[in-house]
């Protein structure tokens, strides 16, 4: 992180009559406010660091220190914007403000990012009016608005922001990128205020997917290696790489609105051939071979089905009672479909261990 | 047919509507739109229940259940004997949660 502490206590530069009563300044206590500061380039280091995040490696760990930053060479009348104690977060908004002189108030949200903490309540009212009283931020600018990223509203009641803390929230764009616009034009289009979910958003989701589930996978591909042979080890792959890769990518494009029935369509086109390699094995009678396809079936689309179900969590537009419903609706077909296919894969397995097949 | 996504918990009471027009700004899928003298409600069936409207709207004209629409995080819920919406953990938006990280799950069963 390219961000040091500054040694002068920020009450001992503001002007006479606004320091804090917290003020060390010619006092004897011993807990200035602190202030940072930062700059808005991106170094080699900072995008190693997005790169780790997005892999999900050391997931908590990509933090910044909450506080109040100095950006430029902010003044009283600069503004402050609020973000997030999560790399990601907080380096697309500075990085955005190249140029500028502003204040960055960093709010503890565990090293989560703007939406997702305010979902969970940690970029919320408490901790953004508790962060503002002990940078004493009140003290350092003249300024009585914060410039709150807008999908940290599901956290923030800018009333009770104002009540609390004398603050007046102004909401800006969902996207840091787009703030240059809306400083100038001191206005959010309606099109800065929509979330997408574009495809560049989606694949730089896939690496975390596929390390969810990645050991797991593994473990399962190489046992199948053993028992059924490296078919059907690649079988286990690819639905897994459907439901984690594939899906993603192609969720706007995968028939039905449902995350379950496109991950079961999904499935289904990636099981064909394996269904078809197995029914046209020539060294196996003619049962074994339907039975052996319909387990492929049964199985791929369950399990990609799963996956797709799980990626509801990493979209930008799923509301709880719709994923409930599909949980309700859809799991126990899931089930029944991996249920019955392990059944006829343990038929087939006991089959060849008798010397049946 | 395959939509389980038509409904969702948001009421709008249209009669208490100030038009202070926050709504139509925290929305991220214009679900709200500013009118002449009320916000209007465009596209129901697009809210995803952040819950920013509801905690922002200085009259209570709108209610909503919030909540994240994660279903790794209900069922992870459910396969630990717990209500779904009991909300332990939800997923990352479009970046990192905290879902599995042991040291982080006091604070993540805070707020919602």
């Amino acid at each position: 992180m390219d961000t040091h502490t500054t040694a002068a206590p920020p009450c001992c530069t503001s002007p006479p009559g606004r320091a804090l009563p917290s003020c060390s300044c010619g006092t004897d206590n011993p807990v200035p406010p602190e202030i940072r500061t930062t700059g808005s380039q991106i170094t080699f280091a900072n995008r190693l660091d997005h790169c780790l995040a997005r892999w999900g490696i050391n997931r908590s760990g990509h933090r910044v220190d909450p506080g109040l930053y100095r950006l430029g060479s902010p003044t009283p009348e600069s503004p402050v914007f609020a973000s997030a104690n999560y790399t990601l977060s907080f380096d697309a908004l500075r990085s955005a403000l190249a140029g500028r002189d502003a204040y960055i108030l960093v709010l503890d949200t565990k090293g989560i990012n703007v939406w997702c903490a305010a979902g969970k309540g940690t970029f919320g009212t408490g901790e953004l009016v508790r962060r503002i009283e002990v940078t004493g931020l009140a003290g350092i600018v003249n300024t009585r608005t914060i410039i709150v990223p807008q999908l940290g509203a599901p956290g923030i009641s800018a009333l009770e922001v104002r009540r609390r803390s004398g603050f007046r929230v102004e909401y800006g764009p969902v996207r840091a990128r787009d703030l240059p616009e809306y400083l100038m034009t001191g206005k959010a289009t309606p099109e800065m205020r929509r979330v997408w979910f574009p495809v560049q958003d989606r694949i730089v989701l896939v690496p975390v997917e596929m390390v969810h589930v990645a050991l797991p996978a593994i473990i399962i591909a190489a046992a199948l290696w053993f028992i059924a042979g490296p078919v059907a080890a690649l079988a286990a792959v690819s639905a897994v790489v459907a439901g984690t890769v594939l899906f993603p990518i192609l969720l706007p494009y995968i028939p039905t609105r449902d995350f379950s029935t496109k991950g079961l369509f999904l499935g289904a086109v990636v099981a064909i051939p394996f269904a078809i390699a197995f029914a046209s094995d020539p060294a196996q009678p003619g049962w074994a071979r339907l039975i052996a396809a319909i387990t492929m079936l049964l199985i791929m689309p369950a399990v990609t089905a799963y996956l797709a179900l799980n990626f509801t969590g990493s979209t930008t537009f799923t509301s709880r009672t719709g994923v409930k419903k599909e949980i309700f609706r859809y799991i126990p077909v899931m089930v029944c479909m991996a249920v019955s296919g392990i059944i006829l894969a343990i038929v087939l397995g006991v089959n060849r261990l008798l010397g049946v097949i | 047919m395959f939509d389980s996504y038509t409904k969702n918990t948001l009421r709008y009471y249209e009669d208490r509507c100030i038009n202070c027009k926050r709504c139509s700004q925290v929305c991220p899928h214009s679900v709200f739109a500013e009118g002449p003298e009320k916000a209007e409600l465009v596209n129901p069936a697009a809210c995803m229940e952040c819950g920013a409207c509801a905690l922002n709207c200085p009259v209570q004209a709108i209610e909503v259940r919030s909540g994240v629409g994660c279903a790794w995080a209900m069922i992870n819920a459910a396969l630990r004997g717990k209500d779904l919406d009991s909300g332990e953990c939800s997923c990352g938006g479009d970046e990192v949660s905290c879902c599995g990280v042991q040291e982080e799950k006091s604070t993540c069963s805070e707020g919602k």
